[in-house]
């Protein structure tokens, strides 16, 4: 058996907030609901609020949930949470805050508070008339796991939004991974490709302590012109290049001279409006951080 | 009251298996291999208890090697059959498998072996044609179960057997859920090696046989030292052979006086379909083992339904994606091309010769109620879920 929490269990044995809510056409209230999973995913929540229009209040949530015993323990969580809430308030509701509220979910059962949050996305967004996806970034690119259609750029969220390090959490958050499990070595990829993303932060971090103890002691960094440029290009390689993939685009070394560095920006780069701040902060920041201070970058 | 119906997963210790076995765990120590008759009388129970369970099976004595469960016995089939012909490298099984012959068949094929996995029709059957066109002379091992421990689907294995010697292949059969619950006569069989576990068959845990025919060229899958003729290293679990024994006795004086857990379970079968709207009895169309019954009921969900069945003292199990380990649902359901309303929903009772008339009464008397507190929840109380389902494949494909 799981090792489920007495609140998941008291309130799948008597929920709260179970069925639809019916439209009674009253003044200044609105009645809607969300939707998300299906019966081949194994669980499905359709989650219906009634709005004070006037104050975009939570007036009632109430559930309807075909799933196990924590997707209907979330399901009847959630509605208690967000009941009088504002819409504002209730969006920045996340899985986290429904999984707290049940005293916490077993780690493989944590996509049943996601699919919660979801469900309210997708009520508010319907309310307000948004077509889109709050997410919709999710939709495109690569699908990643066929099994329960989960996209690449969703797997790259859920991993960035929770600090997730490995393969089975974000199966136990988003699926992604438990059917067949084609697309293990797919996760683990991008799990890799967000621990490299993350880590020119991290490290930078890193250099900015080390550098304000050396700074005490300080004695000029000496390097040869040699070992200037091989550091340059392999700060713009390792810590520089990965990021600007990520977003669409690319950079390249193209001379250095002195202390003065040129750069090819390409891809997305090129002639985008943000070119400066991606130029100052990203590439000309990090390389005056790991190289020498006295840096200074332009681009051709 | 705890209404143990899950005797698929495990049975009971019976408690005439249990007296037989104790002395073995305490005065009767010795070791069986030793050379004085304290160790002899020993031997002499471990002798008795192989015969007991060769009379179950219609076999020889020698043809019995007892072995620590039905996993070491799939493993040590498998692993014989291959290097009985070593340059052969073509396997045939089953998609419906136990993970102990499916997950030594994918680790197989990263050796370089080929797999054939015979697909099974709505009814939980092999098509024999398949399997058929699937044998070369190059086919080293057949492997299927004899009975299928979700659904209960028994499958034609001498009609399986005889395509096999056919082709020269070595057929092995997982018999695990089958050995006690159907007569099998393995004197006049097609059968080369056959599997069975203790604890299926009311004696403990940890203790398993493998049937191996005489004459047939047996490499040991554990080596060291002679027990069991050398075909099986390490000192003998005498007290659980004992009580192997003693179980196989027992079995085989059930199979004589006709089962009432046939009954019980057709009683439970029938009941609940005229009680509980939108539900249905998988592999209904095959011929089943008698103590076994899985259905599906639509628009809920088996892990829900095995909570509230908890609650109620009511222990069964359920092939649903929550309860699977994994998140797809089971793969014998899925291979059978069940919709996935029925899927997730389905629940499995499997009835031991300790299940009462009582004990189905209470499982009557609960589920209706379970069922439709579970519907009331569900968003899906119609075919709609079956066009949701039918949109679902359309967006993936």
């Amino acid at each position: 058996m799981w090792d489920y929490s007495e609140k998941v269990l008291d309130l799948f044995y008597n929920p709260v907030n179970q069925g639809a809510i019916e439209d009674g056409n009253e003044p200044d209230v609105a009645v809607v609901f969300g939707e998300v999973g299906s019966i081949a995913c194994g669980d499905a929540l359709r989650l219906h609020l009634k709005i004070r229009t006037s104050s975009e209040q939570i007036l009632d949530a109430r559930f309807q949930t075909f799933g196990c015993t924590s997707a209907i323990a979330s399901s009847s969580a959630l509605t208690e949470i967000i009941k009088g809430k504002t819409l504002d308030e209730a969006l920045n509701i996340d899985n986290h805050d429904i999984a707290d509220y049940l005293g916490g979910l077993p780690e493989a059962k944590m996509h049943c508070s996601v699919m919660g949050q979801e469900a309210l996305e997708a009520a508010i967004y319907k309310y307000r008339g948004i077509e889109v996806d709050h997410h919709d970034d999710d939709d495109e690119g690569t699908l990643l796991c066929k099994c329960f259609g989960v996209t690449e750029n969703k797997v790259r969220r859920i991993i960035l939004e929770n600090g997730l390090q490995t393969v089975e959490q974000v199966t136990n958050y988003i699926k992604a991974g438990g059917g067949c499990g084609s697309c293990l070595a797919g996760i683990e990829d991008v799990l890799l490709e967000v621990e490299k993303e993350t880590e020119p932060v991290r490290m930078a971090a890193g250099v900015a302590l080390r550098e304000a103890a050396a700074a005490a002691t300080a004695e000029p960094r000496v390097l040869t012109t040699l070992q200037k440029i091989t550091l340059i290009q392999q700060v713009i390689d390792e810590e520089v290049r990965p990021v600007l993939i990520a977003d669409g685009g690319d950079v390249e070394l193209h001379d250095v001279d002195g202390d003065r560095v040129v750069v090819k920006l390409q891809g997305a780069c090129n002639g985008c409006a943000s070119s400066d701040d991606t130029l100052r902060y990203a590439i000309a920041a990090q390389l005056r951080e790991r190289v020498l201070p006295t840096l200074t970058v332009e681009a051709i | 009251m705890v209404v143990y119906l899950d005797n698929n997963a495990t049975t009971q210790v019976d408690p005439a298996v249990l007296e037989a076995m104790l002395p073995y765990l305490s005065e009767l120590y010795g070791n069986p291999s030793s050379m004085h008759s304290f160790g002899g009388q020993v031997k002499t129970a471990l002798e008795n208890a192989r015969t007991q369970v060769a009379q179950l099976l219609g076999a020889q004595d020698t043809e019995i090697i007892f072995n620590s469960c039905g996993s070491e016995g799939n493993n040590t089939a498998i692993h014989a059959a291959l290097a009985a012909q070593p340059e052969k490298r073509h396997i045939i099984t089953t998609a419906v498998e136990h993970p102990a012959i499916l997950s030594v068949c994918k680790h197989l094929e990263k050796k370089g072996y080929t797999v054939t996995y015979l697909s099974v029709d709505r009814q939980g059957q092999l098509d024999l044609m398949e399997l058929e066109a699937a044998l070369t002379g190059g086919t080293a091992l057949v492997t299927t179960m004899y009975a299928n421990n979700e659904t209960g689907v028994v499958f034609p294995v001498e009609a399986i057997g005889m395509l096999a010697k056919e082709y020269g292949a070595t057929f092995h059969v997982d018999a695990v859920q089958a050995v006690g619950k159907l007569p099998i006569d393995l004197s006049r069989s097609t059968i080369d090696m056959l599997t069975l576990s203790g604890h299926k068959l009311h004696a403990p845990k940890g203790i398993g046989a493998l049937y191996v025919r005489r004459g047939f060229r047996f490499r040991p899958f554990l080596l060291g030292g002679h027990q069991e003729r050398g075909r099986r290293a390490g000192t003998q679990n005498v007290a659980s052979i004992v009580a192997l024994g003693k179980a196989a006795e027992l079995a085989q004086r059930d199979l004589q006086n006709a089962p009432k857990e046939a009954w019980l379970r057709d009683c439970l079968e029938r009941e609940l379909l005229h009680l509980v709207p939108d539900c249905e009895v998988n592999g209904n169309g095959s011929p089943r083992l008698p103590n076994t019954t899985n259905i599906g009921f639509k628009y809920i969900e088996g892990e829900a339904i095995l909570y509230m069945l908890n609650r109620e003292g009511i222990c069964a199990s359920s092939g649903s994606a929550c309860t699977s380990g994994s998140l797809d649902p089971s793969h014998v359901l899925m291979a059978m091309g069940l919709p996935y309303t029925i899927l997730h929903g389905s629940i499995r009772f499997s009835l031991s010769r300790f299940t009462t008339e009582a004990e189905i009464q209470h499982v009557l008397a609960t589920m209706p109620g379970i069922v439709e507190w579970l519907r009331a929840l569900s968003p899906f109380n119609n075919d709609q879920a079956d066009w949701l389902q039918e949109r679902d494949v359309a967006l993936a494909t």
